[in-house]
């Protein structure tokens, strides 16, 4: 059981929106965040697009899917499933799910009353917490009693908090009534192919009335359970996103066909997520040697399908161990047995207040953005360049460059910053590596950024930086990220247009193969 | 005449006990144990042992030797 970690049980992720909702959200408020692209749209072009007008309600200022909330509120998953009613060829069923969670790593798990306690304790400590997860380790759906009852004794103390669950969609449509009357507010279905005989190379074998079946017969039952229940979810107005694991070689070209069928079916949002497979997680995949995709594979695909619905790119896997907003870790506040026998008081009118002074925040955001964005207005370049940020939330330049565990990646463009994705450089940084071995790393997790945008700096690592054609830059610290972001921008292309600089095309990027686990 | 977990290959993920037909799988400390007075090796209820269809870890849910195998009754 080497490499295991015992995580906590109280997972909190913050929310990341997917980049083209971002730009619909923006496009719908403000109407001339498209500027600078000289066509200025109101809400058509790149607005809501052909989703129906109530899930655009919906998701305009949802946590999860709205630009200007995703840095204010997290979220947190709590592990009362256990079960699972089929088999991936990129889990080890001995840890959690691969990737809805963290290879080898294994969740404390959870009675449904445990559970409930819990989020209540993180909920009244920490108001950024306003969405619970249900996603594994199993499938929430294998284990409907435990997950259900979970979100009975929450909706009860709780009703601002919104729920939402992960499953693989097996038992999908047997549920949705039931999640429907729980008023769970969004489902996300994991999707990997829409073809059996692409399935059989990614599900050894589903369980299903009472039978185990294997290859094309499981897989074939498996996906027309999952399209039987996003259609059913979609006509009783449930919000669902679908994942999808990228694997190359295996459904990496087919899953165009699989961001097709989805919509057509109603999913509001695509996320593909890149396959992590290394062979100590003891996967199939990790054993047989199948690789996960590099940056740019991922990025050419999810670039691919953007024209035909809304991608998201927020998706770091595995940030879900923390307690607390992106950086900062209070796990150790909520083990189990110290909430345990705690009494909280959960109070809805505090929650209430710290919730409106964020969205005063957001919208100081949302301005100092659209500012700067009017100073790119007229500039007309063909210039997109990356940049990495270190960042502990709050949507500022706040994380010292040899502290960061991540860095966000935004798209620079005369259409403005776009984020496109998240590096991790966690593992890297911790032990049995030295120093330098450390900056290696990430450097080739960010070598496709021109610059890295940090609120702080050694002299070090800037100067090897340099070398690596990556600008370390520490003149916005703490400053607004997007703000910064186009800042850097304008004078990045003002230094191109002077010859002081030269654009050149950047390398491709490494995307880090494990977990991310709390240091 | 009744099927057995393998102790140290249970991940406790519980996946058996909610299917068995007879109620016979409990947890216990770090794994899932059948009891083998409760097994009937599904027969009566289902073409293959449940237990052993739902197991994600192969080889975990095996027949116990030490019984007979389980006759229905007729
Ligand atoms: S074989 Fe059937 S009856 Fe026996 S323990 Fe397994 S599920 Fe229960
Ligand atoms: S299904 Fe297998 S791994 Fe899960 S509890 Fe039962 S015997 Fe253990």
């Amino acid at each position: 059981m080497q490499g295991v970690a015992q995580q906590p049980v109280v997972q909190l992720t913050v929310l990341q929106p997917s980049s083209e909702t971002m730009q619909k959200i923006a496009g719908h408020k403000g109407c001339a965040t498209q500027g600078g692209s000289g066509k200025a749209s109101c809400g058509s072009g790149a607005g809501q697009g052909d989703l129906a007008p109530e899930i655009w309600e919906k998701i305009k200022n949802h946590p999860c899917y709205s630009e200007e909330a995703h840095h204010h509120y997290a979220r947190m998953h709590v592990a009362v499933a256990p079960a699972c009613n089929i088999q991936c060829n990129y889990c080890n069923r001995k840890y959690d799910c691969a990737n809805e969670s963290r290879p080898g790593v294994v969740s404390e798990k959870l009675t449904p009353e445990q559970a409930a306690k819990k989020v209540l304790a993180v909920a009244s400590t920490i108001p950024q917490m306003t969405v619970l997860g249900i996603a594994g380790p199993g499938d929430p759906l294998a284990n409907p009693a435990k997950t259900f009852k979970t979100f009975e004794l929450i909706a009860k103390t709780a009703p601002d908090i919104k729920l939402c669950l992960s499953t693989n969609g097996l038992m999908l449509p047997d549920r949705v009534d039931t999640i429907k009357n729980f008023n769970v507010d969004h489902v996300t279905i994991t999707i990997n192919m829409t073809d059996p005989e692409i399935g059989a190379k990614i599900y050894p074998w589903v369980y299903y009335k009472h039978k185990r079946y294997t290859g094309v017969e499981g897989a074939k039952i498996l996906s027309e359970r999952q399209l039987q229940g996003l259609e059913m979810l979609t006509e009783r107005g449930i919000l669902c996103k679908v994942n999808s694991v990228m694997i190359p070689g295996v459904n990496d070209k087919h899953l165009v066909e699989v961001n097709r069928a989805v919509k057509s079916r109603g999913a509001f949002l695509h996320n593909i997520m890149p396959l992590i497979s290394a062979p100590e997680h003891g996967t199939v995949f990790g054993l047989t040697g199948q690789r996960g995709p590099s940056a740019q594979e991922l990025k050419a695909l999810q670039d691919g399908c953007e024209g035909e619905m809304n991608m998201m790119r927020h998706c770091r896997q595995c940030r879900a161990d923390a307690v607390g907003l992106l950086g900062e870790d209070r796990s150790a506040e909520f083990t189990t047995d110290k909430i345990m026998d705690r009494e909280v008081d959960y109070d809805l009118e505090t929650r209430k207040a710290y919730q409106e002074k964020v969205e005063e925040e957001r919208q100081a955001k949302v301005a100092a953005k659209q500012a700067e964005l009017e100073t790119l207005a007229g500039e007309r370049s063909d210039i997109k360049v990356l940049v990495a940020v270190a960042t502990k939330g709050s949507g500022r330049i706040n994380e010292h460059f040899g502290h960061a565990k991540e860095f966000q990646v935004y798209e620079l463009s005369t259409a403005g910053a776009k984020f496109v994705g998240h590096r991790r450089v966690d593992l890297y940084c911790q032990g049995g590596y030295g120093e330098e071995d450390s900056l290696d790393t990430v450097i080739r997790a960010i070598n496709d950024c021109a610059a890295v945008l940090v609120a702080k700096i050694g002299g070090c690592p800037k100067e090897t930086l340099r070398k690596a054609g990556i600008e370390p830059v520490d003149k916005y610290a703490l400053e607004f990220i997007e703000q910064s972001a186009i800042a850097y921008f304008r004078e990045y292309v003002e230094k191109v247009k002077t010859g002081e600089i030269q654009h050149v095309e950047p390398g491709d990027a490494a995307i880090r193969q494990g977990a991310l686990v709390a240091a | 005449m009744a099927y057995t977990i393998v102790a140290e290959n249970c991940t406790s993920c519980a996946a058996c006990e909610a299917e068995c037909p007879n109620v016979a799988i409990s947890a216990k400390d770090f794994a899932f144990v059948i009891n083998p007075k409760k097994c009937t090796e599904c027969i009566g209820y289902f073409d293959d042992p449940q237990c052993v269809a739902v197991c994600p870890i192969d080889a975990t849910c095996i027949i116990d030797t030490v019984y007979p195998r389980y006759q229905a009754r007729a």
